[in-house]
């Protein structure tokens, strides 16, 4: 267990290693947790509401998911580059820059991961009974209550299989991100950035491996989080 | 309080076209599954947006087609208990049962101890829905309806989704129920007996229309509406005061007419209690029957005659101040000459009468 404590670990990776991982464990947080309000919001309008557009809007979220992520990042480029029209308003109004920034991985892996976040979350909301929320309507909750206190605590193990898809997508996110924010290192160079670094030097194969290792430690952390949270709420919910 | 209901809805092969008041007390909306029972209360309580028409609570009006106005379903204030029930499964039950008071403007209305204990909820409090018998959670479900402090009650065959013995479990609970508040209540049923037991008002629907509407009492008793109620459920209530319990297990009771004798009903002596009578266990004798099994003979004027076009017929009697039905085949209605003010005798045994169609009366 040495081996992970905090000192052990820088002394185990290279800098550039270390800051690799660091980074990707950053870019997957703020990705997943800017854009979990979003998905709850989009999922519930997908699952609950008929409206002129939803197609649009249900292709317009999965686009991410059947784009070649190279082209995504593309996209992202041409939109929110610091001549794209979103990042220049961006830029100036409020100082924020993506291309080429960390902000801008974060950006990216949140618009790759979100069909997923999206369909796990709607998923969860069309499980739940409808009758249910006219129950609560009938006895003086309002839609924002009743979502607030039936909806959003019968939909939360949904929610939170949807961040951790969510986040696992965003810790192996390639295309989109090294297109986007291309691969400098300590900067915009993820964990999958610098494994695909390593192998191309001569040697690197050593240091790939020690990534590859901790891509796997995650991932296998994460999905049981996932399992672990989920029974328990569920668990809750049935009342034993 | 009183509800006055009046609109027209056009589903995709069926169309509602409704109109009755429903006083203070219980007013059941009787009829065939499919008659629009359910499209009655949820237009009531706001869940269904009929094509035209007007729903008003006493002064209140909560929907009217002509003004564009439709109270939301939140700030409409009534109580609806769902036919499964609809316990929110991720509270407990006293979560539940506060669910409603939460958004309930002013404290003021039932308390929950009361309904706790009106219910018999008390030991379920710190239970899970998922945890609850079938019986219970209808309880459950009439508690939480009760304590969002409503100004009328809706209930959509509340008991329909319960074996018998539930049923039985919770009639008494709604009975209470009817003397103990003052809500009004729109009750939905196709049961005749739980109709009988519950209702002061009776609406009886038909293909999305009302064909009938008025006091339950004088609607049972109307050989007219025999045939919308059903031949095989058609009967009459008799009121009575519990007299004796007698010791070969038999419970004697007062009636207007005469002392009748029923299988041991569990009440105190003094108990004002309402005896629902099938008219097919009714006997008629023109003269006082001698040497006869049948321990309950009442003296009886014949008030009305309905012949089917089958071989039945359906006879009204006054017997003391209760009316009573009787359904005898028409060959015995012309033998005995049964006509208005005719005197006779009814006959009926005392083993016929269901446990379920004895009820408390306030």
């Amino acid at each position: 267990m040495r081996l992970f404590s905090g000192s052990a670990m820088a002394d185990w990776l290279t800098p550039d290693q270390w800051s690799a991982v660091a980074l990707s464990l950053k870019v997957s947080f703020w990705a997943t947790a800017l854009s979990l309000p979003f998905g709850v919001g989009v999922a519930y309008l997908l699952a609950r509401h008929e409206f002129w557009g939803k197609q649009a809007l249900n292709g317009l979220v999965h686009l991410p998911l059947i784009l070649p992520p190279v082209v995504t990042g593309y996209l992202l480029l041409l939109v929110f580059g610091r001549r794209g029209p979103v990042g220049e308003f961006l830029e100036q109004a409020f100082g924020l820059v993506f291309a080429f920034r960390w902000t801008g991985a974060a950006l990216a892996a949140a618009v790759m991961a979100f069909p997923l976040m999206v369909r796990a979350i709607r998923l969860a909301i069309e499980a739940v009974d409808p009758k249910l929320e006219q129950a609560a309507a009938t006895l003086g909750a309002s839609r924002v209550w009743v979502f607030a206190t039936v909806t959003l605590p019968l939909i939360l193990p949904g929610i939170i299989a949807g961040a951790i898809l969510a986040f696992a997508k965003a810790m192996g996110e390639f295309g989109a991100t090294i297109t986007f924010v291309s691969n400098i290192p300590g900067q915009t160079q993820t964990l999958p950035s610098a494994i695909y670094s390593f192998l191309q030097v001569p040697g690197g194969d050593f240091q790939a491996m020690q990534l590859v290792l901790i891509a796997v430690l995650i991932a296998f952390l994460a999905l049981f989080l996932s399992e672990w949270v989920g029974r328990s709420v569920a668990r809750r919910i049935a009342g034993s | 309080m009183s509800l006055s209901v009046r609109f027209t809805h056009c589903f995709r092969d069926f169309s509602l076209d409704v109109a009755f008041e429903a006083p203070p007390g219980v007013t059941a909306l009787f009829g065939r599954s499919g008659s629009g029972k359910t499209s009655v209360v949820n237009a009531v309580a706001g869940l269904l947006k009929p094509s035209t028409g007007r729903v008003q609570l006493d002064e209140t009006v909560l929907f009217d087609s002509n003004c564009r106005l439709s109270v939301p379903v939140h700030r409409r204030r009534l109580g609806y208990v769902f036919q499964e029930g609809r316990l929110f499964p991720h509270l407990s039950v006293r979560q539940n049962l506060l669910y409603g008071r939460w958004f309930a403007r002013d404290g003021s209305g039932v308390g929950f101890d009361h309904v706790v204990e009106m219910l018999g909820v008390g030991d379920l409090l710190a239970r899970q829905p998922a945890r609850l018998s079938g019986g219970e959670k209808q309880r459950v479900a009439i508690g939480r309806a009760l304590l969002a402090n409503p100004r009328l009650l809706l209930m959509d065959e509340p008991l329909a989704s319960l074996d018998e013995e539930r049923k039985a479990e919770i009639l008494p609970y709604l009975e209470r129920l009817r003397e103990e508040t003052d809500i009004p209540i729109l009750y939905v049923s196709h049961s005749m007996a739980e109709v009988a037991r519950l209702a002061t008002t009776l609406v009886l629907m038909e293909k999305g229309r009302v064909v009938r509407a008025g006091p339950a009492a004088d609607m049972l008793s109307d050989p007219e509406n025999v045939p919308a109620l059903g031949v095989r459920s058609a009967g009459a209530s008799l009121h009575a005061t519990v007299a004796a319990q007698e010791e070969d297990g038999l419970t004697r009771l007062e009636a207007s007419a005469g002392p009748l004798f029923l299988p041991r009903v569990e009440a105190p002596v003094g108990t004002r209690l309402s005896i629902r009578i099938l008219a097919h266990d009714v006997i008629l004798s023109r003269s006082r029957p001698e040497g006869l099994s049948a321990l309950n003979v009442l003296p009886a004027t014949v008030t009305a005659v309905r012949l089917g076009d089958g071989p039945g017929a359906i006879i009204q009697l006054k017997a003391g101040d209760d009316l009573l039905l009787a359904r005898i085949t028409r060959r015995s209605a012309l033998a005995l000459a049964l006509e208005p003010g005719a005197d006779c005798f009814a006959v009926l045994k005392t083993v016929a009468v269901a446990q379920s169609n004895v009820g408390g009366l306030g």
